[in-house]
């Protein structure tokens, strides 16, 4: 394999035969791309070949360069600070800032939106790119225009309504139109879907497929193989800073197994860790709970929700986005979220009332959230600290702090859940991913919790440390805790619950055992509960 | 091969730049560079960098009063003009404590603690002077309108919503004006005599030895206080050890022990050569240890860098965001109380236009000091070499002659160069 497609840059490498790669319409060519970060070599003599109207992925794991690869080709890293050469259109481009890469039609789209939440779609659209004659803004223009590009990705919105009023999914849409208004020629998706519901990945990848059709190439970053294995033509794998080889759909196998060997250089045997359930007695029994929208109170997110838990047991919940996981969990968490306007709650049998998120903590519930850099963790602050936050009684005396004591407990963390630092002085904000997800399981672990919600606890985290993180429930409900996971991922709940709940706009709509559940018969409940509404 | 993959994890984790920092960490194999705080197993020459980047502002500090000392032939450094220095300056100083605890909860500020400097003077006057009321009751009256003020800032920031910004803004106008309606807009003066003894004088040689001229009581009190602190240091590092915890560099422990108890002892010393401790200085003694204290070693104090740091992630860890954020505006409003006194003794006459640009000296001392604008980052003793450095930046140029417009650009310059020279420094390091 690797041969082969060693075998097919050589003709890169020499002037005379680069011809005949022009001649196959090669769009963008990176030759031998080496990026170096002091002390890392973040790509070493990276190839990629894009043919002209086909979609390109790129998957590796976490860190593995994808991203650096396409700051590269943007501009973001400007030329100079990387060597080897980018041809695109047989030219050899030095791109020295995004708009020199925009210029010729390649616009990035990042993973994290770069929309502002109270300009309209359309200001949105051709912001930096603004239609206008002589500094004057041209609103009849920029409307019109808009809404002629919201047409082509197929979004329904009037180009004045504000970004903060349409949701991720229709965001990411805007972004794409944006591109489409610079005159796109090749669009680079890092993990466009990441944080999209399946229907509306689904969408979106179908838009891609679209405009390939009009001629547009596209260049797809993406964690989602099953996504990739539908979209792409061809696959490049990157695996620490090296390119290992490009799948040809046409004539290679790109199942997700395949890919996936590629990717971590070895056969994943389990995505999830075994284990044996033990289930004891009831731990947390949740009644009729009903939640208003903080903001319009004539919407119920969460409507006559009943469910339990057990010790031992780790139950999911299942939905789309928007489903009303998340606000079933951090209203229950001491009512964090909206107005709760009915519901009981019992703990082993007792009734409990938690009007408090420290009351909630005092009860052993702890809520690990979705959203970890921005209401789980305190970047600029030590591990140490971040773990001891949320049980500060249990370091310190009468208010004073023992602060050995909790740096000891750090320690003992760092250890036990195999953090990656040098030290627990370090920064939060420092670490990757993987371990900034490890601290907060660390600091919620900390409060000595019996029910644990935890919501997307693997979202954005590499393969490894997704496995480390499954492991870690595993030995929580081992020793005797309730889990309640709230995950996207359909594999991820089907792998890792015994039981799961399906929740549909508020509603709980179905409860399935582990052994009756399976993906489609969870997506078919949703089906039927979306008809019957 | 398990490490490069962490590393390469962290570039997608946490973004290129934060990762040159990690990964040079982990190439040293875990010693920490330069900004980290050392930890486990770390040599000499890093601990002696780390050491001096994180005092950049008390080297920065040093080497002007070199240059003043230079340019004043001395005359800034004189035990006099450092005696004169604290009379000065303590008022500011305890401003800015109480500013730095305003910034910890997100780069907040005070603007009205002018004013309430002004009208806890004033009312200091209006019991005092006019009322002729005991010293006891009327200081504890006094503090009492500051935490007054305090609260009211509280409720309407913390519990009602108002940006802080404009509840202070809007302060600075109220308390200005009501200083004036107590005060009819006339000046009270001079206040009794016991009241200003408080904070103008000297704390007077007990053990006075003829013909020595030193301060005995307090170079005693210096050395009293350097034994205390040594004393505090040794056992806590002992109990360190006993307990099992990884204590620390031991050379680098003595040497900034030693330092720190050599210059409390020189300063008691060189204090003495004049008429002793300044009466203020007590009442600034009292309050940094208390706040220094309060944020470095208490639950409260955590929860003031927490909700810096990240309001949502405080308030899911189960802290009440409000009530702390209710106590930082209250508190200042109470040390504004304690600054109006100290300033009214100063001046020895309530006067409506006392305390202006106040806030404006202890916003420049705090982020000099250190303290980020975003909130979250900042220490009682950086707020105090801030306060230092104004205190001597000002004292300096009126010696060498500028004039008040000359040293409000030079001052404003001061300020933009160290809150750049942080936010560059912080950039590349990362």
């Amino acid at each position: 394999m690797f041969d082969r497609f060693h075998a097919r840059l050589i003709p890169c490498q020499s002037k005379s035969e680069r011809g005949d790669v022009l001649l196959a319409k090669s769009l963008l060519e990176m030759i031998d791309i080496t990026k170096l970060f002091p002390g890392v070599r973040a790509l070493s003599n990276v190839n990629l070949t894009v043919e002209e109207g086909e979609v390109h992925a790129i998957v590796g794991e976490n860190g593995a360069g994808k991203s650096t690869l396409m700051n590269v080709l943007s501009g973001i890293y400007p030329f100079g600070t990387y060597e080897g050469q980018i041809l695109y259109d047989g030219e050899e481009c030095r791109f020295r800032v995004i708009r020199d890469s925009e210029k010729k039609g390649i616009v990035i789209i990042h993973q994290e939106l770069a929309l502002v939440p109270y300009l309209s779609i359309g200001e949105n659209i051709f912001l930096g790119n603004e239609q206008h004659t002589t500094g004057f803004i041209d609103w009849d223009a920029t409307y019109h225009n808009a809404d002629k590009l919201l047409r082509k990705v197929g979004l329904n919105e009037s180009s004045r309504t504000l970004i903060k009023d349409i949701g991720v999914g229709k965001q990411q849409l805007v972004e794409i139109a944006k591109a489409l208004g610079k005159n796109v020629r090749l669009l680079i998706l890092d993990e466009p879907t990441a944080s999209l519901n399946d229907v509306d990945s689904r969408k979106l990848l179908d838009l891609i497929l679209d405009l390939k059709k009009n001629g547009i190439t596209s260049i797809i970053i993406s964690h989602k193989l099953d996504e990739i294995s539908y979209v792409a033509d061809k696959i490049t794998i990157i695996r620490d800073g090296l390119t290992i080889e490009t799948l040809d759909k046409a004539t290679d196998d790109i199942s997700e197994p395949r890919i996936v060997r590629g990717m971590v250089g070895r056969e994943m045997v389990d995505r999830f860790p075994k284990r044996e359930p033990n289930i004891g007695s009831e731990c947390l029994r949740i009644e009729d709970w009903t939640v208003r929208h903080p903001l319009f109170t004539d919407r119920l997110v969460v409507q006559d929700a009943s469910l339990n838990v057990r010790r031992g047991e780790i139950v999911g919940l299942a939905g789309l986005m928007g489903a009303g996981r998340t606000e079933l969990a951090t209203s229950v968490f001491g009512r964090a979220y909206g107005t709760v306007l009915k519901g009981r709650i019992f703990k082993d049998g007792q009734p409990i009332i938690l009007t408090s998120i420290s009351k909630a903590i005092q009860h052993g519930i702890a809520y690990i959230t979705e959203d970890r850099k921005g209401d789980g963790l305190v970047l600029p602050v030590s591990i140490s600290e971040n773990i001891s936050l949320a049980k500060l009684s249990k370091v310190s005396k009468k208010y004073f702090l023992d602060k050995d004591l909790e740096k000891n407990v750090a320690k003992d963390y760092r250890d036990r859940l195999s953090i990656k630092t040098p030290s627990v002085n370090q920064l939060v904000g420092n670490l990757s991913g993987g371990n900034q997800q490890k601290v907060l399981v660390s600091k919620w672990m900390f409060t000595d919790p019996e029910v644990l919600f935890l919501d997307e606890p693997t979202r954005g985290i590499d393969v490894g440390a997704k496995y480390e993180i499954y492991c870690i429930m595993n030995d929580l409900v081992a020793s005797g805790k309730a889990v309640i996971m709230i995950s996207s991922d359909l594999q991820e709940i089907l792998g890792m619950c015994d039981r799961i709940y399906v929740m549909y706009e508020g509603k709980i709509i179905g409860e399935l055992p582990r052994a009756e559940a399976s993906q489609e018969k969870i997506m078919s409940m949703i089906l039927s509960a979306s008809k019957g509404a | 091969m398990k490490d490069k993959d962490e590393i390469q994890g962290m570039i997608n984790g946490t973004g290129v730049e934060e990762t040159i920092r990690v990964q040079g960490m982990l190439n040293e194999n875990g010693s920490g560079s330069a900004i980290q705080q050392q930890e486990d197993n770390t040599s000499i020459m890093q601990v002696v960098l780390s050491t001096l980047k994180k005092n950049s502002m008390l080297i920065a500090l040093i080497v002007v009063l070199i240059i003043f000392g230079f340019s004043t032939g001395g005359t800034i450094l004189v035990p006099r003009n450092v005696s004169n220095l604290i009379f000065q300056n303590a008022y500011v100083a305890i401003l800015a404590v109480g500013m730095l605890l305003c910034i910890l909860t997100g780069g907040n500020i005070d603007l009205s603690v002018g004013s309430t400097v002004c009208l806890v003077g004033a009312f200091a006057g209006e019991l005092m002077i006019v009322r002729k009321m005991p010293v006891l009751p009327s200081i504890l009256i006094c503090l009492f309108v500051g935490l007054l003020i305090g609260v009211w800032h509280g409720i309407w920031i913390a519990y009602i919503g108002v940006p802080p910004f404009i509840a202070t803004l809007a302060g600075q106008l109220i308390f200005r004006g009501s200083s004036l309606i107590v005060l009819n807009g006339l000046t009270l003066a001079p206040f009794p005599d016991e009241f200003q003894r408080l904070a103008t004088g000297h704390i007077p040689d007990f053990f006075k030895i003829d013909g020595l001229d030193l301060n005995v009581t307090c170079l005693g009190l210096g050395v009293l206080a350097a034994l205390v602190f040594l004393a505090i240091r040794i056992s806590g590092r002992i109990r360190k050890i006993r307990k099992g915890y990884a204590p620390g560099g031991a050379i680098y422990f003595y040497i900034n022990t030693g330092v720190l108890a050599a210059i409390i002892v020189f300063v008691s010393f060189w204090l003495a050569l004049y008429e002793g401790m300044p009466t203020v200085m007590v009442t600034l003694i009292i309050v940094v240890l208390i706040y220094a204290i309060l944020t470095s070693m208490t639950v409260p104090g955590r929860y003031l860098y927490a909700l810096g740091g990240n309001p949502k992630a405080a308030r899911m860890s189960g802290i009440d965001t409000k009530k702390v954020m209710f106590f930082a505006y209250a508190n200042m409003s109470f040390l504004a109380g304690v600054a109006g006194l100290v300033f009214a003794t100063r001046l020895n006459s309530a006067n409506p236009t006392a305390g202006q640009n106040f806030e404006l000296d202890a916003i420049a001392s705090c982020f000099i000091g250190g303290a980020s604008a975003y909130g979250g980052i900042g220490t009682v003793s950086g707020v105090l070499i801030g306060a230092a450095f104004m205190g001597i930046m000002n004292n300096g140029m009126n010696f060498m002659g500028f004039q008040t417009a000359a040293q409000q650009v030079v001052k404003g310059m001061v300020l933009l160069l160290a809150v750049g020279f942080d936010v560059l420094s912080k950039r590349k390091s990362r």
